[in-house]
C-alpha cells in the first residue's frame, strides 16, 4: 500500500483548511486571549488565570462543521480522516487557539478505534457539540498514555486523573482508568457533582490544565474486558499526528513573526535580518518546519491509506515536531531580543504553547526510542 | 510531467529504457571506478564512461526531450523517465556531468542558435567533456569578485588569470569560463565565455584534495584566445548568465540526463546495519540508546527529505514554489555528512583503516565518503551561502551584500 502524492489533501480538504484559516485570522485569537490574562502576569502575587473558553468562537466552529469532520457520516459527522484533522489542527496551532476542539479530535479517532456502540452513542453526541475532555494519565505524567492512577469498581471511577487538558472547556470526560481486567476507557459527566476540577497553574497561556477527582464517580463504559489499552495504541498514530500538527502550525507562525521582526527592528544601522548571525538561525527555523510540516502530512497520509506503516510514520512526524518545537521557540524569542522577553510579545505567547506541546504524547527521545523498535 | 499518469508514448518509452537498461549494462571495468564522476583521473576509466554515455545517448536516455536540430530526441515528457530509470538501473554515472547539467541549461536559456546547434549534440555524446572555470584562489563565496581578465583584440578575446577546483579540467575540451572585462564594475564587468582548452594559453595543474584524489586542478590562462562567437551574452552579462547554470549546479534546473549514485536512504540503511553488525560494551551499537537517538534522529531527517521532495511539487502545501526546491543542496548535503559521521563513531578505531588497507571496512568507503561530503557543503556555495539565499530570497531578508 502507499499513501497519495498529494498526501490525500483533495480540493474538499484544501478548502476545508482555508475556510477554517481565514476564520481564525477573522478571531484575533490572541487578542481576544489577551484580557483574560490582565491581573494574572505576577506568578507570586497575582490572581489565578481562569481557564479562557470563547465559546461564541467555539459555537462558531460547531456551525462550520469542523468538530465533526472526523465523526462517521452514520454518526451525523462528514466522514472524513485524519489528514482533514490534520489540516484542521495546524490551523489550531498557527492561531494558538484556547479551544475544546484539538481534544474533540483526538477523542474522534479514540472512540472510532474502540469501535463500541456506547463509543458509537458518545461521537453522535459530538457531532451535535458536545464538547470532550481527555483523562489518561497517573501522576507521572509517563509517556505511555495509559498510566492512570484511577480505579473502576462497579461502574463507579475512584482516583486522581493528572495533567487533564483543557479541563475546563470540556463537558464530557474520557478516563483511563485499571479495571480487573487491565485498561478500560469510561465517559463521566465533568459537571457532576462527584467529580472536583483542581486547576493546574501552568505555563502554557493557551490552554487550561487541571487534576481530575472522582470520589465514587458514575461512569458508563466505553470499551469492556481491557480493550482500553489497544484502543489507546491503535489511536496513538492519530493523537501523536493531531499534536505534531499543531506544532507545525505553530512554529511556521513563529518563523513568520521572527522573519518580520527581522526585516524592521534596526541595529547597527541595518535590518537585523542583513546579520548573518540572525539570518542563519531564521533560515534553520525554516528547515525545521519543512521536516516536520512533510512528515506530519506523510503520517496523516498513512493513517488513512496505509495503516500499516501509519505508527513509524507518526512517531517520525512527532519526532521532528517536537525538537522543532523546541528549537522555533528558543530562536523566535532570543531573535526578538528584549522585547520578546516581555509578557506583551506574541512570541511569548506561542513560546509556551509549544514548550506544552513539545512533551504532550511524548518528546522527540521517547518518540526515537519508540522508532528504532520498529526499524 | 503529469504525476498520476503516463502517455503511451512515456509508458512504451519507460518500458524500452528498463528493457534496454537491463540489456546493455556494461561490465564492470577491471579496476574500481572512483565515486563520483568529478574524481575521474584514469584514462582508461575515461574511455570506458565516455562510451557508455555515448551509447545512452544514442538510446534516447540523453536529451530525450530537447528538438532534433539541437541533437536532442524530440520526445516529449521523457527525460525525467529516463533519468529515473538510469538511477534506478545501478549503472555507471555519466563522464560529462558539468556539460550535462550546467553547459546545456545555460546555452539552451542564454546561448545562441548556432552555439546551441554546435556545442550541444558533443556534450550528449560525451565527444567533447567540459569544465568550470568560475571559482579562482581570490574568488569562492564571494563569486563576483573574479579577477581573471578579459581584453578584446579585434574579433577575438585575450585571457589573463587563474581558476581553481576545476573538476575534470585535465580532460576538457571546453571550458564555461567567467572574465572580468571591466573591473571598475563588480557585477557588470563580467563576461560569459566558452572557451576552448587545448591551446597554448591554458596550463592544468592538478589539486590533491584532503582524501588524497585529484579530480580537480588549477587552470593557469597565460595569454589565452577565445573568439568573440564564443562569448554567452552580451559584454557585461556574464553574472546573469553565469546565474543560469548555478541555478542548474543547486538542482533547480531542466535536467537532460540522470547522474547516478548512492541514495541517501540507501547509505542510511548501510548505516543501520552497521550499527546492528557492531558490538560494543558487550552489545550491539543499535542497543546503545544514545547510538539510537542519534541515528534515529538523522533517519527522520532522511525520511523528510523524501516526503519534503513530494510536498514541494504540490501549490497548496509547499509555501511557495522555491522553497523547498531551494533547500534540497543544503539539506542533503548536511544529512550525508552526519550519516557519514555517525558510520565513523560506529566504526571506532577501525575507521581510521583507508582505501587500500586489507583490513578497511568496505574498503575504506565511510572515511573517504566522509571527506567527500565537504564536496556538498562546499561547492556550487557553501551551505552559509545557501543559508543567505533561503533568508533573501525565500523568506525576504535583507540581502547581507
Amino acid at each position: 500500500m502507499t499513501t497519495p502524492k498529494d498526501f490525500g489533501f483533495n480540493d474538499d480538504i484544501n478548502m476545508l483548511k482555508d475556510t477554517y484559516a481565514k476564520f481564525l485570522l477573522e478571531q484575533k485569537t490572541i487578542e481576544a486571549l489577551r484580557p483574560s490574562l490582565s491581573g494574572t502576569e505576577d506568578p507570586y502575587h497575582g490572581a489565578p488565570r481562569q481557564a479562557f473558553f470563547d465559546t461564541q468562537n467555539w459555537q462558531k466552529t460547531v456551525e462550520l462543521g469542523m468538530h465533526a469532520v472526523a465523526i462517521p457520516e452514520a454518526q451525523g459527522g462528514i466522514g472524513m480522516g485524519l489528514v482533514a484533522a490534520t489540516a484542521i489542527a495546524e490551523e489550531i496551532g498557527r492561531s494558538a487557539l484556547p479551544t475544546p476542539l484539538s481534544n474533540n479530535l483526538i477523542a474522534t479517532f479514540l472512540l472510532r478505534a474502540a469501535d463500541t456502540q456506547p463509543a458509537q452513542q458518545l461521537l453522535e453526541e459530538m457531532a451535535e457539540g458536545i464538547s470532550v475532555g481527555l483523562a489518561l494519565y497517573g501522576e507521572d505524567g509517563s509517556l505511555e498514555a495509559d498510566s492512570t492512577d484511577v480505579q473502576a469498581r462497579d461502574g463507579k471511577l475512584v482516583g486522581t486523573a493528572w495533567y487533564v487538558t483543557d479541563a475546563q472547556k470540556c463537558d464530557i470526560l474520557i478516563v483511563a482508568a485499571q479495571t480487573q481486567d487491565g485498561i478500560d476507557l469510561f465517559r463521566v459527566n465533568r459537571l457532576d457533582a462527584t467529580v472536583t476540577v483542581n486547576p493546574d497553574r501552568i505555563v502554557d497561556l493557551t490552554r487550561d490544565q487541571a487534576g481530575v477527582t472522582f470520589a465514587s464517580s458514575d461512569a458508563a463504559s466505553l470499551t469492556e474486558n481491557g480493550q482500553g489499552a489497544k484502543c489507546l495504541n491503535d489511536a496513538l498514530p492519530a493523537l501523536l499526528t493531531l499534536t505534531a500538527a499543531d506544532i507545525a502550525g505553530a512554529a511556521e507562525w513563529q518563523l513568520q513573526a521572527t522573519a518580520d521582526y527581522a526585516k524592521v527592528r534596526q541595529q547597527f544601522e541595518r535590518p537585523i535580518g542583513f546579520f548573518q548571525a540572525v539570518k542563519h538561525p531564521i533560515v534553520d527555523m525554516m528547515i525545521a518546519i519543512d521536516e516536520t510540516r512533510s512528515l506530519v502530512y506523510q503520517a496523516a497520509a498513512a493513517f488513512d491509506f496505509d495503516p500499516d506503516d501509519a505508527a513509524r510514520c507518526a512517531h517520525l512526524a512527532k519526532s521532528s515536531a517536537s525538537d522543532t518545537a523546541e528549537f522555533c521557540a528558543n530562536r523566535s524569542t532570543q531573535l526578538h531580543g528584549g522585547i520578546g522577553f516581555t509578557w506583551e510579545a506574541d512570541v511569548q505567547v506561542y513560546h509556551k504553547r509549544q514548550m506544552h506541546s513539545q512533551f504532550m504524547f511524548g518528546d522527540g527521545i521517547w518518540q526515537r526510542e519508540k522508532l528504532a523498535d520498529l526499524l | 510531467m503529469s504525476d498520476k499518469t503516463l502517455s503511451t508514448e512515456q509508458a512504451e518509452f519507460q518500458a524500452f529504457c528498463r528493457a534496454w537498461l537491463a540489456e546493455n549494462k556494461p561490465a564492470p571495468h577491471s579496476t574500481p571506478l572512483p565515486q563520483a564522476a568529478y574524481e575521474v583521473t584514469d584514462p582508461s576509466h575515461l574511455i570506458y564512461l565516455t562510451e557508455w554515455q555515448a551509447k545512452c545517448y544514442e538510446a534516447g536516455l540523453i536529451a530525450s526531450d530537447l528538438p532534433k536540430n539541437y541533437g536532442g530526441h524530440g520526445m516529449t515528457g521523457c527525460q525525467q523517465i529516463a533519468s529515473t530509470e538510469v538511477r534506478a538501473a545501478g549503472v555507471p554515472y555519466f563522464i560529462n556531468w558539468i556539460g550535462l547539467g550546467m553547459a546545456v541549461p545555460t546555452l539552451l536559456e542564454c546561448g545562441t542558435e548556432a552555439q546551441k546547434e554546435t556545442f550541444l549534440p558533443p556534450i550528449f555524446s560525451a565527444e567533447h567533456i567540459w569544465c568550470q572555470g568560475f571559482s579562482e584562489p581570490g574568488a569562492g563565496s564571494d563569486l563576483a569578485s573574479l579577477q581573471a581578465s578579459a581584453v578584446k583584440e579585434g574579433d577575438q578575446w585575450v585571457i589573463n588569470g587563474s581558476k581553481v577546483w576545476t573538476s575534470l579540467g585535465h580532460f576538457a575540451q571546453y571550458m564555461l569560463l567567467l572574465a572580468r572585462q571591466d573591473k571598475s564594475d563588480k557585477y557588470g564587468g563580467i563576461t560569459y565565455f566558452l572557451a576552448p582548452m587545448d591551446q597554448p594559453g591554458i596550463t592544468v595543474k592538478p589539486i590533491h584534495k584532503m582524501t588524497g584524489e585529484s579530480g580537480f586542478n588549477e587552470v593557469f590562462l597565460d595569454n589565452a584566445i577565445v573568439g568573440d562567437h564564443l562569448r554567452v551574452g552580451n559584454v557585461g552579462d556574464g553574472w546573469k548568465v553565469a546565474m543560469a547554470t548555478l541555478t542548474s549546479e543547486r538542482g533547480a534546473g531542466v535536467g537532460v540526463g540522470a547522474v547516478a549514485g548512492e541514495s541517501p536512504m540507501l547509505v542510511m540503511e548501510q548505516v543501520i546495519q552497521l550499527a546492528k553488525d557492531t558490538r560494543r560494551n558487550g552489545r550491539r551499537v543499535w542497543d546503545d540508546p544514545v547510538w539510537r537517538d542519534r541515528i534515529v534522529k538523522v533517519y527522520e531527517r532522511t525520511e523528510a527529505s523524501l516526503y519534503n521532495g513530494r510536498r514541494a511539487r504540490i501549490k497548496e502545501l509547499n509555501g511557495g514554489a522555491m522553497r523547498i526546491p531551494l533547500q534540497g543542496k543544503l539539506t542533503g548535503s548536511e544529512i550525508s555528512q552526519s550519516l557519514h559521521q555517525i558510520a565513523l563513531g560506529i566504526l571506532g578505531l577501525k575507521s581510521s583503516l583507508y582505501v587500500g588497507d586489507e583490513n578497511a571496512p568496505a574498503n575504506g568507503k565511510w572515511p573517504l565518503g566522509y571527506m567527500n561530503t565537504y564536496t556538498g557543503t562546499i561547492s556550487g556555495g557553501s551551505s552559509e551561502i545557501q543559508r543567505n539565499i533561503l533568508g533573501e530570497r525565500v523568506l525576504g531578508l535583507a540581502k547581507s551584500k
